[in-house]
């Protein structure tokens, strides 16, 4: 088991070695550009010399790529250009918020895309598993702009129950951030309660399960008992690694509500070209990436009890 | 997971076997309705230009409800945006945009991540664990992520958009086609072939590919739909194509604020989106079921 976790750690640390090395040569091996996007259009190339001496950019690239990677590990990320401030005072409030989006998320999604996967895949083809089956691909079919749109039409628009927007400029407010949770559940909820649905329909036609029913155990029982703790292991895995695309439906709930979290940060800065807060929103994105596979790989093989290492 | 195995001689023609497939599809409804959503954008798509549309980018009357009539005696059947410009012809030609660039950027990654995975899975040693490795990198950023930098290191071009979307995608289908080939390559088919001397070129692309295609199209279906909500959300985002093509988002995007007072600008183009989507997905659980019945 350490020998699992420790290999797959030493592959972590291997993808953000590339990762990082990557962004470093595709936004600051061009010198002059970099300078160009501090000072600004108008200036010239004396005074982009002059700050490059300035900020040790005339090491070689090996060299500043190291420092770089230091300062990074140090929380470092430089200076926004956009925001005149160093990027790590923008980054953490930032990420603090989406933090709070995603967890809101996690915290609907979860229970309800677990319920209705097991009631659909308890009974496979019968009614309520078409009912949510032909749910979830409804639902998944809807990308985040569209309903964001449908349900502010609906909420602020229509009936005027809810703000059209999530800016959050007075505290922390409940009614701002029910709209974004929900359109990110509404979207989310499927792809889990699909793979929930099959792992609950694999295990109901197992062996095990026949002769737990045959033996006479009520269905609750079984269900309860024998069945959700297999079917449960998948889906496990499955909202883990959910992270992952889950950042792109925060970018776009984001920017509808202009909510101010990370998504919003990193889609500004590219359009704005503010680099030191690209590198750090992709490292910081690319890190959580790759731990949350960590985690559900390490979590599996603890889960599954079909795999043990001594 | 069925692969049928047939040898080129005996199989019956290409037009046959589409008819048959077609025929197939009938054992499933929801294969047929999605089928048909999709054929309806395709169908207005291919039919924009020669339809009585007005042009897409003309300012006519600004805030018009659907239904309206027009000045010049016509009809505006889903009203005009805020710019007065006709929401159903720019729906028509945002779907022929949306259609080419989603299919185009899908051929590609599947181009791309289907010689990856049979290099990867035929070849094996070296090559398996280049490409498997390249795969994981890519597979490791949030695919946003991915689209963000390249989108705005190289320029929002259709061209991009296809490098970015087979960047993001080729990796996972490469997977699914490693898969494949490792339990193919062990077929009796394929040491008939290395038997007779064939290079592995020819076993790759000839054996190997063809046979693998069964889960492969129900993938493409998916794939095909989460491109296009891709595309989409690029627009919405502001990384899409430049602005004068109307793709259903970026008019979705444009048009947002001003909901208030004129609520179907916007929910047109997100719900024709949707439709198409909606299709892709249909079309894919109902190709799955088929192929879980044989």
């Amino acid at each position: 088991m350490l020998i699992l976790a420790f290999r797959r750690f030493l592959s972590m640390a291997l993808i953000m070695a590339i990762v990082s090395f990557t962004l470093f040569a595709i936004f600051e091996s061009d010198k002059l550009a970099v300078a160009g996007k501090v000072l600004g259009p108008y200036s010239n190339t004396e005074q982009r010399e002059l700050w490059l001496e300035q900020n040790g950019y005339n090491e070689p690239f090996l060299e500043r790529y190291v420092t770089w990677v230091g300062n990074a590990l140090t929380g470092d990320f430089g200076y926004s250009i956009q925001y005149k401030s160093p990027v790590s005072d923008v980054l953490w409030p930032r990420l603090g918020n989406t933090a709070i989006l995603a967890g809101l998320y996690m915290l609907f999604m979860i229970p309800l895309s677990l319920t209705l996967g097991v009631i659909a895949g308890m009974k496979e083809g019968s009614i309520q598993d078409r009912v949510v089956s032909v749910g979830s691909v409804l639902t998944t079919s809807v990308p985040e702009f569209a309903s964001a749109t449908f349900f502010s039409a609906i909420f602020v628009f229509w009936l005027g129950w809810l703000p059209g927007t999530s800016a959050m400029t007075s505290g922390f407010s409940w009614a701002e951030i029910f709209l974004p949770v929900f359109v990110l559940v509404m979207y989310g909820f499927g792809y889990t309660t699909r793979m929930t649905r099959a792992s609950m329909a694999e295990v109901m036609t197992s062996h095990y399960i026949r002769t737990a029913v045959l033996k006479g155990i009520p269905y609750r029982r079984v269900i309860m008992k024998h069945a959700l703790r297999n079917a449960l292991i998948a889906p496990f895995t499955v909202i883990i690694l959910q992270l992952n695309w889950l950042l792109s439906g925060v970018i776009v709930v984001e920017v509808f509500f202009a909510y101010k979290g990370f998504g919003k940060l990193l889609l500004d800065a590219a359009l704005f070209g503010d680099i030191f807060v690209i590198e750090a929103c992709t490292l910081v994105a690319v890190f959580v990436a790759v731990f949350s596979q960590f985690i559900s790989d390490i979590g599996y093989t603890l889960l599954n009890p079909r795999i043990r290492f001594t | 997971m069925t692969t049928e195995i047939q040898s080129n001689d005996t199989s019956p023609s290409a037009i046959s076997k589409m008819f048959k497939s077609i025929g197939l599809l009938r054992e499933s409804p929801i294969a047929i309705f999605g089928l048909s959503l999709i054929l309806f954008w395709v169908i207005l798509a291919i039919l924009a230009p020669i339809l009585p549309l007005y042009d897409p980018n003309a300012p006519l009357e600004p805030f018009k409800a659907p239904l309206a009539d027009a000045r010049d005696g016509g009809l505006y059947w889903l009203g005009t945006d805020h710019k007065g410009r006709d929401i159903l012809s720019r729906v028509s030609f945002g779907a022929q945009q949306v259609l080419v660039w989603a299919t185009t950027a899908t051929a590609v990654a599947y181009i791309v991540g289907m010689l990856m995975g049979v290099v990867a899975g035929y070849l094996g040693g070296w090559w398996d664990e280049i490409i498997s490795f390249i795969s994981n990198v890519l597979l490791s950023f949030p695919v946003i992520v991915l689209y963000i930098i390249i989108i705005t290191y190289l320029g929002a071009t259709g061209f991009n958009i296809v490098l970015a979307v087979t960047f993001a995608s080729a990796p996972g289908i490469m997977r699914i086609v490693r898969g494949l080939v490792l339990d193919l390559r062990t077929r009796d088919y394929i040491f008939a072939a290395q038997t007779r001397g064939e290079s592995s070129l020819y076993i790759m692309l000839v054996e190997l590919l063809p046979n693998a295609r069964g889960p492969l199209i129900v993938d493409a279906c998916l794939r095909l739909g989460y491109t296009t909500i891709t595309i989409a959300m690029l627009g919405y985002l502001g990384l899409g194509l430049p602005p004068p093509q109307p793709t259903g988002a970026k008019m979705n995007a444009e048009t947002q604020p001003l909901g208030s007072f004129a609520g179907h600008m916007a929910v047109v183009p997100a719900a024709a989106i949707s439709s198409l989507v909606l299709g892709f997905n249909l079309l894919a659980d109902g190709l799955r079921e088929i192929s879980m019945k044989d």
